[in-house]
């Protein structure tokens, strides 16, 4: 019984689901070295890994959204260590706009973030993530760009 | 038995109507369109006299979208998921005469055999309180195709004065709701409409488009407007939006479509535009490969095709709403006007 | 007033079509009504005389129609209007038509009316409406006539105009103007000070009535993609209605973050929009934003210049800085 119980409750505790976009050269390291340093980020995070952080299209954040995710955070090199020379350059200016822009509908701006994480900074990557997570659950599920026909 | 109740008592009427079934009229909007449309009746809530709503009462029975099935993938497993919920009574006042003949339009598609069971169910629930036109608009013509806005048909069709409205029931199911309204309406004869319907009548004529006219069109007219030069000059401005397939209230075609859920796929039914270039695309392609083609479909299929297969009946209800909509102001009236002029043409040329 | 009358266009056209210098005329055709006016092109003198139009609903933006008129035969005269000339620009800056098949004639303009904005004025039995001096004269079919002030009652796209300067063009007739102060962003600043709950209802009201018809892609000079993704059963978002209310946000964020840094604020996506929905505001929005973190950028003001969001500067602020600015 008491274990029924607990889990009733483990149940109804809301664990936000979080996409993280990893670019390859340095976020996508940099969350490998937080791992290989047993620094511990919520497992909450499913990270997909791209070429770029310029690879994201805003249909990529939407459709995360779409699918269930209650946060979306990218990651990429730090401004002028891009691996193409200036791919993150431009994916900072379009997130912006379009982090703006959900925010300009209402979509708690909370939800998504932008953060330069180098293949060194594993501690700043499980910082991140744990941060992140955190403000994320504080706001409880996304229900402003949800689709419901992916949650029935 | 014709029944009447004071402007000043309509909202009790509708309260009334509302405990009956859901009750769904025209309102005006708010936020940045006032236009009236459509919306579920709560006290307090004022029925637009509007001549039009936005959209049209198609939705009721025929709505953008609809879930047909659902497949839930887990491991191996499908289950099969029929989304229907049983329909109960609705009541739909407030509509044109235009709209309540396009029902008998889409009714023809529907309901001819396979039974459209979605549709069925929706149109055997739903109970219409039609509204004579007191102030038809310029851009009706809804008289070119036979029907007389002082003579709405439905299962109640009403006459709203400066000082009353007039419920006459035309149908057992009409009969029955009014009954239930008991002492709020009064009984009173029917010919206090008369002065009211010859208002109307000769309104009608003085309309713009009144003496529109539906000779050249028909069944037996394929060959000679299939080809006609100058659906080239009509369709070259446009600009394949669907607009007025979207608010028109005889257009019907739909697709259905799945939807990838990630954990199966919502099966669903969604209002399909001949003005679009992805419209009854098939394995080798799309049938219509330019706009004049789909264009010319569009007019087409209300005037030629529909015709000849439905004992001559023209499947547009000149009820304005293209004419109003089309950004750029192309529309079924142009269309019928400048093919009509052919016999003038060639005759000079 | 309209210094520019219908009848020197009409002369203007029927003499460059006699000389032979353009084929084509893009115009104006008349409707049943005042209000019902359609792009067309005409081939002759004649044609014009029967029924091309200029007036108070000569709104259309033509640059559009280009792509396709250009790629015919001969040359064409197109007449701009100022902000008709901005998306004339931005098309030549995408290299989306041949300037040397285009005769394009300059315009002043100081506001035109539209079919939506006059019927809301008069919802019943609108018969016809034109400008009298200062004021817009309605007549209806059941409440006599109406006069109102015209510049109050313009469309929001023309009581915000942003330049009456035509910017592109071969000839101007008329004088030109110039750039003007138009508060255009005093409604996105509106709601940017509103709550993220108050934001939030605002938009969900709005873009609950989109009915997915594609016109303000489809009349968007900015939006000339061979095949739209929203076109493609590839893509994965080919959805052809709106069947959720995530898909009404993602097709209305995705189509004005295609032309954000391209769009020149024309309005033409609002006009068209058969459920008058605010869609400018979404297009001004990224050009607010565009304005104030990476300095005042008017797309189509010079051809040739390079978009916003094809472009960066090392000292670009970041994205939580640019979240800071709009949520007051």
């Amino acid at each position: 019984m008491q274990v029924n119980e607990s889990n009733i409750v483990a149940n109804e505790e809301f664990r936000p689901k979080i996409v993280a976009f990893c670019c390859n050269w340095c976020s996508y390291a940099g969350a490998d070295l937080a791992g290989n340093n047993r620094l511990a980020y919520p497992a909450d995070i499913k990270i997909i890994r791209v070429p770029c952080s310029c690879r994201v299209n805003p249909m990529f954040i939407l459709r995360a959204f779409q699918r269930g995710a209650d946060g979306v955070i990218l990651c990429g090199c730090h401004p002028g260590d891009c691996h193409y020379t200036s791919g993150n350059y431009y994916t900072r200016r379009r997130m912006a706009m379009l982090f703006s822009m959900l925010n300009y509908l209402g979509i708690e701006k909370e939800r998504t973030r932008v953060e330069w994480v180098s293949a060194a900074e594993g501690a700043k990557f499980a910082a991140t993530m744990q941060d992140f997570a955190e403000k994320v659950k504080a706001l409880g599920p996304n229900k402003r760009l949800e689709d419901l026909r992916c949650k029935q | 038995m014709m029944k009447k109740c004071p402007v000043s008592a309509l909202n009790t009427v509708l309260t009334a109507l509302s405990g009956v079934a859901p009750l769904y009229l025209p309102v005006n909007g708010k936020g940045k369109d006032t236009r009236a449309k459509y919306t579920k009746y709560e006290d307090g809530m004022i029925y637009s006299t509007a001549l039009n709503t936005v959209r049209s009462a198609k939705d009721f029975f025929f709505p953008q979208t609809e879930n047909l099935v659902n497949f839930k993938v887990d491991g191996k497993n499908i289950e099969i998921i029929d989304p229907r919920e049983e329909h109960e009574d609705f009541i739909l006042f407030g509509v044109r005469a235009c709209d309540y003949k396009s029902f008998d339009v889409l009714d023809r598609v529907f309901l001819s055999e396979p039974v459209d069971s979605y549709y069925a169910s929706r149109r055997a629930h739903g109970i219409v309180f039609t509204m004579a036109c007191t102030r038809p608009a310029e851009t009706c013509f809804c008289t070119t195709f036979g029907i007389d806005p002082s003579e709405p048909q439905g299962d109640v069709s009403c006459y709203m004065t400066e000082t009353d409205v007039y419920f006459d029931a035309k149908t057992e199911k009409g009969e029955v709701v009014l009954a239930k309204l008991g002492d709020l309406l009064a009984d009173c004869e029917e010919s206090t409409v008369n002065e009211q319907k010859e208002l109307i009548s000769s309104r009608m004529k003085a309309l713009p488009l009144s003496s529109l006219s539906t000779e050249a069109f028909g069944g037996d007219k394929l060959d000679k407007l299939f080809d006609d030069p100058r659906w080239e000059s009509l369709s070259e401005s446009c600009l394949a939006c669907g607009t007025c397939t979207y608010v028109c209230p005889t257009c019907q075609c739909y697709d259905i479509k799945d939807f990838d859920t990630g954990h199966g796929v919502c099966r669903f039914r969604c209002w399909d535009s001949c003005m679009y270039s992805e419209f009854t695309k098939m394995s080798a392609g799309q049938p219509r490969l330019t706009q004049m083609q789909r264009f010319r479909q569009r007019f087409m299929h209300k005037l030629v095709y529909y015709p000849a297969n439905n004992d001559g009946l023209f499947s547009c209800v000149g009820c304005g709403r293209c004419l109003a909509s089309c950004p750029i102001s192309m529309n079924i009236v142009k269309v019928m006007k400048t093919l009509s002029e052919e016999a003038e043409d060639n005759g000079s040329k | 007033m309209q210094t520019v009358t219908r009848e020197t266009l009409l002369d203007k056209a029927s003499a460059l079509l006699a000389s032979g210098e353009v084929s084509r005329v893009l115009g104006w055709k008349k409707g049943e009504f005042a209000y019902d006016v359609t792009p067309a092109v005409f081939e002759s003198a004649e044609e014009m005389e029967k029924d091309f139009v200029y007036d108070i609903f000569s709104g259309a933006n033509f640059s559009k129609y280009l792509i396709k008129e250009t790629a015919k035969e001969g040359k064409v005269l197109v007449f701009l209007k100022p902000c008709d000339s901005y998306s004339f620009n931005q098309l030549l800056t995408e290299h989306r038509f041949d300037r040397e098949k285009v005769y394009a004639i300059g315009i002043p303009c100081d506001g035109m009316m539209d079919a939506s904005t006059v019927k809301a004025l008069a919802p019943e039995g609108l018969v016809s409406a034109e400008r009298d001096g200062d004021n817009l004269v309605i007549h209806t079919l059941y409440d006599g006539d109406k006069i109102l002030p015209y510049a109050d009652n313009l469309p929001d796209r023309c009581r915000h105009c942003k330049s009456k300067k035509v910017v592109a063009y071969d000839e101007m007739l008329g004088e030109n103007g110039d750039v003007v102060d138009s508060h255009r962003f005093d409604e996105v600043a509106e709601l940017e000070a509103m709550s993220e709950d108050a934001r939030f209802a605002f938009w969900q009201n709005e873009l609950s009535r989109c009915i997915r018809c594609n016109a303000c892609r489809d009349v968007c000079p900015a939006c000339t993609c061979e095949k739209c993704v929203f076109d493609n059963p590839k893509s994965g978002v080919e959805n052809k209605a709106i069947s959720d209310s995530y898909e009404e946000k993602m097709f209305h964020i995705i189509r004005a973050f295609h032309v954000a840094g391209r769009c020149t604020d024309c309005g033409e996506c609002s006009r068209v929009c058969p459920q008058n929905i605010p869609l400018h505001l979404l297009n001004r929005k990224f050009i607010y934003d565009i304005d104030r973190n990476y300095g005042d950028y008017m797309a189509g003001a010079e051809e040739g210049s390079r978009a916003p969001l094809v472009n960066y500067k090392t000292e670009d602020p970041e994205a939580a800085d640019v979240l800071e600015r709009g949520d007051k």
